[in-house]
């Protein structure tokens, strides 16, 4: 960590860079921000979107098990509460006709309403707001170490298993047919995913953590003309808005999650128009 | 039955696949109902059928997809073995259009290691283009998949079916949205091929309009084997006629 601060103090000679806790929560954000985007192009690939957003909202239902349990910190509860679902949605994917949407709304529903009973008794819920919007300023060093672990984590899943994820996203028979264990792939992928958010919840909340995985992707997606560029260009919007949003929330005293999720809704407004650009160009041409 | 040479021959040694009393069921119902087929080495078989009869089920079978009964295994060359290599061309995919994943990130994805996302090298470009020009196909590398017309797809799910050196080769509805041009240079090639390769082909098909000329015998399903043969002899069945209407009802016909 010394040899960060003193980096951050040779490079970034402004006032937000004078202040530990904005040394830590900028490296957080560097580290996460491009996981985030790794995951969100499978996510948005998959049409996974509203199943990661009923992922993050499990949350809820994962701390009050763990204060129930008498559990000080509730992210290993959370994470427990993450895997469950999401093994428990992919093996039902395999077994009913219902529609995929109808199954994760009544998950999302029983997750939040479990949750917020069991936290509200006796009026507590207002020491969980936290949760809620999330506050990567209070990160911890110790965090930032699992944060990287996880960085290293995905990066390595991604470098063994990119090539069987996108076949399996394209088409599963096709990706079976050249003896990819495809249920292997989607539940190894779930699992990550839900590990993942919920080590990063109580850094960016629960009300907007998904966001931080579908905008990076769609943003890219909507000019991206090959798989190489629409990962970089994710990671790339994923990184700048997290850095710009963090700085900004300083100076404006916003929570920074939101602030970053705003930066990115603004990177997809400009794709959208570069795609359109991009795509009259080429008409025209 | 139509023909002597039916494909059920006990003493067949080259057989590329042999299913017998093949049974499906999906809860209650009964998909496949003691199906025998035997499709020997390098031979275009034709799997017709109404909607519903069970053609994909069957596909999904021999894929090893879905729970059956009965038994299946293969004899090439003189060694047994459960499953022949085999190469699947699936029906036409519900793509994105948006879908940023390339011709050549498909082709590369399906043959090398190295991850498409990381980028890809020049080398692995070379070798797709070499692999689609056989299939009429490498005009398309830097297209998105979300991007091609049903007969492009198809014949790069070919080329990249044929990657791995099957020995039997399924395809899955090739005529659907694909045009009429379309179809006929896929079935031109997937002719080809069987010449060069000596491969076997299962291909799975509603659309009956022009596949006489590319197929070497016609097995229609409809639940069970009602009918098979060469293709003349099925064509003019009175059951398959009774399912399909007289030929020129037949979708597209030419």
């Amino acid at each position: 960590m010394e040899i960060w601060y003193r980096l951050v103090d040779g490079l970034l000679p402004f006032e937000w860079g004078q202040y530990s806790f904005m040394k830590n929560a900028l490296l957080a954000v560097l580290v996460i921000a491009p996981v985030f985007a790794l995951l969100g192009t499978m996510v948005v690939s998959n049409r996974m979107a509203f199943f990661t957003d009923v992922l993050g909202h499990s949350a809820l239902a994962g701390i009050a098990i763990g204060v129930i349990c008498g559990i000080h910190d509730p992210t290993w509860p959370m994470i427990m509460m993450a895997v469950i679902l999401a093994v428990l949605v992919n093996v039902f994917k395999g077994v009913t006709r219902a529609s995929m949407d109808t199954v994760l709304g009544v998950f999302l529903a029983f997750m939040v309403a479990l949750g917020i009973t069991l936290l509200s008794r006796n009026g507590g819920f207002v020491k969980y707001t936290v949760y809620l919007i999330g506050d990567i300023l209070a990160v911890a060093p110790g965090q930032i170490f699992w944060l990287c672990m996880i960085f290293l984590v995905v990066l390595i899943y991604w470098c063994f298993l990119g090539n069987a994820l996108i076949l399996t996203s394209v088409n599963s028979s096709l990706a079976r047919s050249r003896r990819i264990r495809t249920f292997l792939v989607e539940t190894s992928f779930t699992v990550l995913l839900a590990v993942v958010v919920m080590i990063s919840i109580r850094l960016v909340g629960i009300l907007i953590i998904n966001s931080l995985l579908v905008l990076p992707a769609a943003a890219s997606r909507n000019f991206a003309r090959s798989t190489c560029s629409y990962t970089w260009w994710a990671m790339i919007f994923s990184v700048v808005s997290g850095v710009f949003g963090l700085v900004t929330s300083f100076y404006s005293g916003t929570a920074s999650g939101a602030t970053i999720v705003l930066f990115l809704v603004g990177c997809y407004v400009l794709s959208v128009f570069a795609g359109r650009w991009g795509f009259r160009a080429k008409v025209r041409g | 039955m139509l023909s002597q040479n039916n494909g059920t021959d006990p003493a067949c040694r080259h057989c590329c696949i042999r299913i017998e009393g093949l049974c499906v069921s999906l809860g209650e119902n009964l998909i496949l109902d003691k199906v025998d087929l035997h499709v020997h080495c390098g031979e275009v078989l034709a799997v017709v059928g109404p909607n519903g009869a069970g053609k994909t089920t069957l596909l999904r079978a021999i894929l090893g997809e879905v729970p059956y009964r009965g038994s299946m295994s293969s004899l090439i060359g003189g060694v047994e073995r459960r499953r022949p290599k085999i190469g699947y061309v699936p029906q036409k995919l519900q793509l994105d259009l948006d879908s940023p994943v390339s011709v050549a990130d498909l082709v590369i994805a399906a043959i090398r290691h190295r991850p498409v996302w990381f980028g890809v090298t020049a080398r692995d470009m070379g070798k797709a283009k070499k692999i689609l020009s056989v299939f009429l196909a490498d005009h398309l590398i830097n297209r998105r998949i979300g991007e091609l017309s049903g007969g492009e797809l198809q014949r790069v799910l070919l080329a990249i079916a044929m990657t791995a050196k099957p020995e039997l080769l399924l395809l899955d509805e090739p005529s659907s949205g694909v045009d009429q041009k379309g179809l006929v240079l896929f079935y031109q090639i997937v002719r080809d091929l069987r010449e060069q390769h000596d491969i076997s082909v299962i291909l799975v098909t509603h659309d009956l309009s022009g596949i006489a000329a590319y197929v070497d015998r016609i097995v229609f399903l409809n639940k069970s084997i009602v009918a098979q043969g060469s293709p003349e002899e099925v064509l003019s069945n009175d059951a398959l006629l009774g399912a399909f209407g007289p030929p020129g009802q037949w979708k597209g016909m030419v």
